[in-house]
């Protein structure tokens, strides 16, 4: 089908900027003249905790959260929060992940050890799979708070939008003092 | 113009396309954002209020002046606002008057799954469900306008998928052409003595029957036809997943879910062969459309708790063998450790939580960021029921208590919430004499919900210097005679403190004075001086792990049992609270 929804999951902790993302994303896809709908929980779970947001993309979009097991690509901003929610994606989907460890509260009390190996893990699973290093190439942009930015280009070659539509939209959503740092970030992931 | 909008987003601006004037609010997920966007429109005048209750006052008054008003909460928040709801119903408006519920079905953030519907047939005013943020503008302007012509209050229901989903927006002008507000005397409409009452009640339930005929025609509620086979009732986000689930069934799309159009229900049963109800929470039309003669299917189906999605819609019809199943093979991952919320680095109220949890005191709850005092490794909280309850549960509890075990009881509550409800419950505490011990964790802010100002933080919605309520002096007016502000980063001082009081077989209240660390801005949280564990030092005895702040890691040693802590540059705020909890001085300053 033509008119296929494409459905986006972002992933991480709270204040890891998914939401931020999640609405530059949104706006580029309505710039591109599609539907769009995302949804994201706010509220107790931002304070550190597991975040998910849904992002959707269409002729004609319903519902605003991805079925589960229908997720077209899922956008890691942390190597655990990553895994976790494989179990939405659908077979053969695409996995994008920044190789970044943020320890769960077990882990900081040394009640349980971070799960090793995991891009092993996730890639033995989901073949299309890239694993970026948003913090160095985010430092190399300028600030290491752009890593979300790098990941976001290094998404962006998986979607058929404009280059010009991304920079309309990374001008509308990012602060205007940051704006250099992350187009500069951007580019960096898009050529992964 | 084309914008992508939370539903809340576009309820404001809603409101303001519609000519509001005035709204008011208590902030309260998943509502929040309505009032934080409303303030940006310089046409109406927004503010917190310190409660729901208050808030929906507010807008009363102001819809009684003739202007249209709004008041936003959470469901919960209409508890607190029944009291004036259930009244303005009779008394009906005068400017257009709309009070949104926001519920929150799968209980993201929040303390109960209670669904607003059923306040809009109780208190028998009109209730809109919008399905996207698209009819969330678009309805929030019906409202205002339904509200002057049937001369009642409309409420807008909205849920957490809608407040916080986003989707494409047409924007409108505003409308121009409302007359002015002016003081109009109308005793027998506004003033709710019996007598006027009696007057009012019959014409309440006329509204309703007229509100029904004009939903059997009213665009709000449509008919989709596709098959004849499976027909679906379905209102606000639920009809989104339904067409998401079952692309071929015919959809009955309600706009207002109180009162129902009955004879376009009727209708629609009649153009296909299985009727369902699929709604969240409690089974609202289904047990109206049942009253009506009309057999349906709804409940048993889908749950009672929690959200719909896509998902569960499509196996419940899958599982009643009313559509078959689609083949697919799920991926299954191994388990990994949990991530639930937590307090953040710094967070002031972690060491009053270390020091409850070491005097052995039962501590009656509240609602905000402190909740998560509960869990581990602080442990110390163990009551939480609704918003102000912490001290009156607190002055509950201890009446049924004998002396020794009255000493333990300790209710905590946190500015906002005490601004909210609390002081009542306070007053209450000190007029009966109960000797519990209160704390009120002052972080200057609303910070559950996102930072929001409150009247004792110095400063409006829109941002402006204002009064601030003195918390130690109005407990003292209260009636409280030992009142005590602590230091919450100072461990010793705050065990003191906590210690005193308990033993005092009198009401006392200690108050801390630390911010939030989330709030910015000069004179609010200033950050200290960043530390680090001293690795030659420290002896892994792991007694700063007991507080639990986010930025303390455990780090095992790879050739033996023993590790040691490290603290991550990135995270810390310099409170000092680990660094008093170490025995051996292995905590300081980085250089
Ligand atoms: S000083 Fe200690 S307790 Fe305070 S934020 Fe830093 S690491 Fe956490
Ligand atoms: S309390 Fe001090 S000695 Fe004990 S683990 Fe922490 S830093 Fe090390």
């Amino acid at each position: 089908m033509d008119n296929a929804i494409t459905n986006i999951l972002l992933v991480g902790v709270g204040g890891q900027g998914i939401l931020l993302a999640s609405e530059i994303l949104s706006e580029a896809f309505m710039l591109a003249g599609f539907d769009v709908k995302k949804s994201e929980i706010h509220g107790m779970s931002q304070r550190g905790g597991s975040v998910v947001s849904h992002v959707r993309f269409g002729k004609e979009v319903f519902s605003p959260v991805v079925p589960e097991g229908e997720g077209d690509i899922l956008f890691g901003f942390e190597l655990l929060e990553t895994y976790r929610y494989l179990s939405l994606l659908k077979p053969g989907a695409t996995v994008v992940a920044n190789d970044y460890k943020i320890a769960p509260p077990s882990v900081l009390l040394g009640q349980a050890g971070y799960p090793q190996a995991l891009p092993e893990k996730i890639k033995a699973k989901f073949p299309d799979f890239l694993l970026v290093d948003g913090q160095g190439l985010a430092l190399q942009a300028g600030d290491v708070r752009a890593a979300n930015t790098v990941m976001l280009g290094a998404v962006s070659k998986r979607l058929q939008i404009a280059d010009a539509v991304w920079q309309q939209a990374l001008e509308k959503m990012v602060p205007k003092r940051a704006l250099e740092i992350n187009l500069k970030a951007f580019a960096m992931g898009r050529e992964l | 113009m084309k914008e992508i909008l939370s539903g809340n987003e576009a309820i404001a601006r809603g409101a303001y396309e519609a000519g509001c004037l005035v709204a008011s609010a208590y902030p309260g997920t998943p509502s929040t954002e309505i009032l934080e966007n409303v303030i940006n429109y310089k046409e109406i005048n927004a503010s917190w209020a310190p409660n729901e209750k208050v808030a929906l006052e507010v807008a009363i008054g102001a819809s009684f002046g003739g202007a249209r008003a709004l008041a936003c909460m959470k469901h919960v928040g209409v508890n607190v606002a029944a009291d004036p709801l259930f009244t303005a119903s009779y008394t009906g408006v005068k400017g257009g008057l709309v009070l949104v519920a926001a519920d929150d079905p799968e209980m993201h953030s929040s303390q109960n799954e209670q669904d607003s519907r059923n306040y809009a047939k109780f208190a028998k005013v009109p209730m809109l469900e919008p399905a996207d943020s698209r009819e969330c503008k678009e309805f929030t302007r019906l409202a205002f306008e339904l509200s002057e012509q049937f001369d009642t209050p409309v409420m807008l229901r909205s849920c957490t998928r809608i407040s916080h989903g986003k989707s494409v927006v047409e924007l409108g002008e505003r409308v121009s052409d409302l007359p002015a507000p002016k003081l109009v005397k109308d005793a027998p409409k506004l003033v709710m003595l019996p007598g006027n009452a009696k007057v009012r009640h019959p014409l309440v339930e006329e509204r309703t029957v007229k509100l029904s005929e004009y939903g059997d025609t009213a665009a709000i509620n449509r008919m989709e036809l596709h098959s004849g086979e499976i027909g679906v009732i379905c209102a606000g986000v639920t009809y989104q997943y339904v067409r998401e689930a079952l692309p071929e069934a015919s959809v009955l799309k309600l706009g207002m879910v109180w009162p129902l159009p009955k004879n376009l229900i009727r209708e629609f049963s009649t153009k296909v062969k299985q009727l369902f109800v699929i709604e969240e929470l409690d089974p609202f039309i289904e047990e109206q459309v049942k009253a009506m003669g009309i057999a349906c299917q709804g409940k048993g189906l889908t749950s009672l708790c929690g959200e719909l999605s896509p998902g569960r819609i499509r196996d419940a019809f899958v599982k009643a063998s009313i559509i078959e199943a689609a083949a697919s093979e799920a991926v299954t991952v191994e388990p990994v450790p949990p991530r639930p919320p937590n307090m953040c680095p710094g967070c002031p109220h972690r060491g009053v939580f270390y020091q409850l949890n070491r005097a052995n005191a039962y501590v009656t709850g509240d609602i905000g960021c402190y909740t998560l005092g509960f869990m581990p490794p602080l442990n110390a909280m163990d009551t939480c029921v609704c918003m102000g309850a912490s001290i009156s549960m607190g002055s509950g509890i201890v009446r049924a208590l004998p002396p020794e075990e009255q000493k333990r009881v300790v209710a905590v509550i946190g500015d906002s919430t005490f601004l909210h409800t609390g002081i009542n419950s306070l007053m209450e505490m000190a007029w009966n004499k109960a000797p519990a011990t209160v704390v009120i964790l002052d972080n200057r802010i609303t910070a559950m919900t996102g930072r929001q100002e409150n009247p004792a933080s110095g400063f409006t919605l829109a941002g402006d210097e204002t009064s601030e309520v003195n918390i130690p002096e109005l407990c003292r007016v209260l009636g409280i005679k030992h009142v005590r502000v602590v230091d919450p980063y100072d461990l010793d001082a705050t065990r003191l403190a906590i210690e005193e009081e308990m033993n005092r077989p009198e009401p006392s209240v200690i108050i801390t004075n630390r911010p939030c660390c989330l709030i910015k801005g000069a004179g609010r949280f200033e950050k200290g001086k960043i530390l680090e564990v001293d690795q030659g030092k420290c002896t892994g005895c792991k007694a700063c792990l007991r507080i639990g702040c986010p930025a303390i890691e455990w780090k095992p040693n790879p050739d033996g049992n023993k590790g040691k802590a490290f603290i991550d540059p990135q995270l810390c705020t310099g409170c000092t609270v680990c660094q008093q909890l170490c025995k051996f001085n292995a905590i300081g300053g980085r250089k």
